[in-house]
Order: structure tokens, then sequence, then C-alpha cells
């Protein structure tokens, strides 16, 4: 039984760096544009695509093919602020969360009507040469290609946290998120930090997204999922630190493991929720929030 | 070099300045006296382009500034240090000023204005790792003078820039103002401290319900009937 749960424990904490990692993504975007982008998940099931099709067209190794999905998924960030969400930003604060919910929900449906199209509905995964193959710790089984997506996903939640602390624009994202009346005051283009700010989470959300495709599986339908556990973690963690989120993200992953062990499978997607609930009513600023 | 004409403003359907115009000359101290409500933050606010007046006009070196964005007002040449400081509370010192020189104009001279506010504010030199919030209202106040400095600014404008803060701080920031007015930026200055603001102004306006009421050389408004009976009158007694 120990056995057991220490095995779903290194599971939960494998699958939650990229909880963390989707969730980075959002709770920039959210932090900096006050905007909810609910079609987070659909940016992200569309980065796992872009890797499947690396993969399956052009046989780019998933994680060699991150190097052209993360500036493709920047690029689609600023393609979709410049004809989307940019319009919602110029809302006052109260209705730009109500526009960006109609928004990202209508989105989301055409990205996953799109994707249905191109790929159907069947669920898809990339299986490498190295797929199979494990680290035995002990009684314990880690999957490599788990082990390596953990790893590169805190290395783009460090180089983010870098990004946005010695970087000069990446310091005018974060007055932006504190005060956007005050960085344009102190000669700030905000609408710029807005654009670069939601460039970035979609590329993050397209990293996310090619980790997902190799270690676990792809579908036009899985957005929904991935923005509620993206939300999950962001309302555990609060707005303002992305170390914060990614360790909210290995949290959710091992908390979901762990019922899911005592309770079974389908407890797994009532935690999160449970999770959810509780901060709300206990810490609405989430663990880490400013 | 700033002239303001026959400014309009309003909020919704409470107007906020009702035709105002005046004027700041190249290294002028000019301060704008008014209670509560008379419109000072508005009239600001239309000059930093956070607010869109509904008519008249804001000229700076014969340009029209209605149309421009804030950020590219203040690579024009015109910070503001706003009303309660609004700094970036979570970033240290140095950021705060760092970010002050974003614009180009700012970023070209950054060493230099750094150098420049530090002489100024030696504390900041000895806090600036400190993150802002941990700061006394005085020192957060320089901290938002300098941010404003950063931008290498020719007019300065102060929002209340002694409100909340401890009195022998308050003497600091006005000599700073007066030090920086010497380095030839003009400033234009809202203050509650009618009589600080008087002694350091070389001109005033006095705003209320949205018009220019009165103007005048500084000590001679303090000496004049109606300011003496309406903003220093309550503070004099208390003295």
């Amino acid at each position: 039984m120990t056995t057991l749960i220490a095995q779903q424990i290194l599971l939960g904490l494998l699958l939650g760096g990229l909880y963390g990692l989707a969730a980075a993504g959002l709770s920039l975007v959210f932090g900096v544009l006050k905007v909810l982008d609910v079609a987070h998940g659909e940016l992200i099931m569309l980065g796992g695509y872009g890797a499947f099709w690396l993969f399956d067209l052009l046989h780019v190794d998933p994680f060699a093919s991150l190097l052209l999905v993360i500036p493709g998924a920047l690029l689609l960030g600023a393609l979709l602020y410049a004809v989307l969400f940019g319009f919602v930003v110029r809302a006052g604060e109260e209705t730009r969360i109500k526009n960006s919910l109609l928004v990202g929900f209508g989105l989301a449906l055409a990205l996953h009507a799109l994707a249905v199209r191109m790929w159907t509905a069947d669920d898809r995964s990339i299986t490498t040469s190295y797929g199979g193959a494990v680290i035995s710790v002990g009684s314990l089984t880690i999957p490599v290609i788990r082990l390596a997506s953990l790893a590169v996903a805190l290395a783009l939640i460090a180089g983010l946290h870098v990004l946005l602390t010695r970087w000069r624009w990446g310091k005018a994202i974060r007055a932006t998120a504190e005060d956007w009346q005050a960085a344009l005051l102190t000669g700030i283009d905000v609408r710029r930090a807005y654009l670069l700010a939601f460039a970035i989470g979609t590329a993050l959300a397209g990293a996310a997204g090619t980790l997902v495709s190799v270690g676990y599986s792809i579908s036009p339908s899985m957005g929904l999922e991935w923005t509620l556990k993206a939300l999950i973690v962001v309302v555990l963690a609060g707005l303002g630190s992305m170390l914060g989120t990614f360790v909210a993200g290995l949290f959710v992953g091992v908390a979901e493991a762990v019922s899911a062990a005592i309770f079974g499978g389908p407890y797994r997607e009532v935690v999160g929720l449970v999770i959810f609930v509780v901060v709300l009513v206990l810490r609405p600023r989430g663990l880490f929030g400013r | 070099m700033l002239e303001i004409q026959d400014l309009h403003a309003a909020y919704g359907d409470s107007p906020a300045l009702a035709g105002v115009t005046l004027s700041v000359r190249p290294g002028e101290i000019v301060a704008l006296l008014g209670p509560n409500g008379a419109g000072k933050s508005t009239l600001l606010g239309c000059i930093a382009g956070l607010v869109r007046p509904r008519a008249g006009a804001v000229r700076w070196e014969g340009q029209d500034l209605r149309a421009l964005s804030p950020h590219l007002i203040v690579e024009r040449g015109l910070a503001m240090v706003p009303e309660g400081r609004r700094l970036f509370g979570s970033m240290s010192v140095e950021d705060n000023l760092e970010l002050g020189a974003f614009c180009a104009r700012g970023r070209a001279a950054s060493r230099e204005s750094l150098e420049r506010v530090f002489a100024l504010f030696p504390v900041l030199r000895a806090r600036r790792r400190e993150i802002v919030r941990s700061l006394s209202g005085g020192q957060q106040q320089m901290v938002a003078v300098g941010r404003a400095l950063m931008a290498s600014p020719r007019l300065l404008m102060l929002d209340e820039p002694s409100l909340g803060i401890a009195p022998q701080l308050v003497r600091a920031i006005l000599d700073a103002l007066a030090e920086i007015n010497r380095a030839g930026v003009a400033i234009f200055l809202v203050e509650q401290n009618v009589r600080a603001a008087l002694t350091l102004a070389h001109r005033a306006y006095i705003l209320e319900g949205g018009r220019v009421v009165g103007e005048g050389g500084g000590t001679e408004l303090l000496h004049d009937a109606h300011v003496r009976r309406a903003y220093l009158g309550p503070l004099a007694v208390r003295e």
C-alpha cells in the first residue's frame, strides 16, 4: 500500500509540473490583462497538435519541437491579441472579465471544431523510441519521458521568472500588472505590455501542450479540462508568483493522485474542485498571492 | 511651454473642469490651489493623457497633447508624480527608478538621472535594493519623485506630494523640488499645504468649481485677502 501511494505521489508530481506550466500562462494573462482566457486549454491543445504534426510529418523529436512550437505559439498569441483580446482590454476593468469570457468561449469552440476537422476527434499521442524507458529507484518506477517533461517545465518556469525580473519589458509587464495607470504615467506602453504578456502566456500553453502530447495524450476536447486545471492552480497559488504557481501545480497533481489511490479513480477530478472551493473560502488571494 | 486653453472635462454628467485657461513657462514653479473637488487632479489627468477633455486645448510647445497616449506624453518630457504615489510596491527601489526611465528619452540619460536622484535623496541609495512597500511614506514619496525624474522631464507635475507624510520629510521633498527647479525643470504643483506651496512657487492659480478664480505671484497670493481667508485661515489658527 505504501509503495502504491508513493508511486502515485511520484506520478502526481510529474503530472503536476505540467499543471504548473499550464497555469503559469493563464496566471500571467489574468494578472496582467485582467482578462480570463477560457480558451487557454485550447491553446494547450494546439501546442500538442503542433508537436504531433511535427513528429508525424517531419519526424521531429517532441522535445526538439519545443524550439518550433514556442516561437509559433508566441506569434499565434500576438495574432490573437491583435484580432481579439486587444479589443477586450479597451473596455473598463468591470466589463473586461465578462467580455473576455464571451471571446474566450467563442475562441474555444472555434479551436475545438478546427481541431476535430484537422485531426479527427481521436486521442493522439507521440510515441518515441525512448517512450517506454523507465528508471527504477527502489520499488518506484519513474517514466523517463515524464521526468524529462517535468524538468523542461521547471526550466521554462525558471526562464519565465528570469524574464519577468531581469528583462526591461518583463519589469514593465509586472508594473502593468500591479498598476496599469501608474505604468502609463511612468512611460510604459501598456498595450505593448499586454501584447507581450498574452504572447508569452500562449507560448507557455504551447509548451505545456507539447509536453502533454508526449507523456500523455491529446484530443480536441481536452481544452476545457486543462483550462479548469489551470484555473484551480491559479486560484490556489494566487497571482504574482510564477514559482508559486508551479509549486501549486505540483500540489494539485499530488492531491489528485493520492485521492485517486485512496478513494478510487473518479475522485481524481473531485479533489481539484474541493481545493478550488476551500481556497476561495479560506484564503481568496491564494497561497502565494500578493 | 505648457498652455491650457478653455479646457472642459466631465465625469459622466458632472462637470469637473469648466473652461480652464492657464500656462506654465520654462523654468517656472507654478502652484495650483483649490479646495477638494475643484478639479485639480482632473486637470493634471488631462495634461498627462489619462483623462480625455470634452473641449479646449492642451498644448505643449505648440503641439496638441490631447490625442496622445500617456506614455507618449512622458516621451515628450512631461512626467507626473500621481496622487498617492502609485509606486510598484512589490518591486525594489531600483526597479521603480529604472522603470521611470523606460521611455527612450529617459533611457538615454538613465545613468546620470540615477545619480541625480541619489544625490537629491541619499537615503534611496542606501535602500536601493529594498522593496518599496517596506519604506516609510516619506521615503516612498522620494521614490515617486525620483521615478518621475528618471524620465528626464522638462516639466514635472506633482499631485499632492506632501499628503500623508511626516512634516520633516515634507520639508525635504519641497527642498528637493526647489533643487530640481534650479536645474532647469519647470514644476507644476498641486498642493494642499498652501503656505508651503506659495512660498515655493513663482506663480499660482486658484481653481474653484472647475474654474480659475485667481492668479498671481506666490508671495502676492500669500497676502491676498481671499486666499488668506479661504486657505490659510484654518491653518493659521492651527499654527
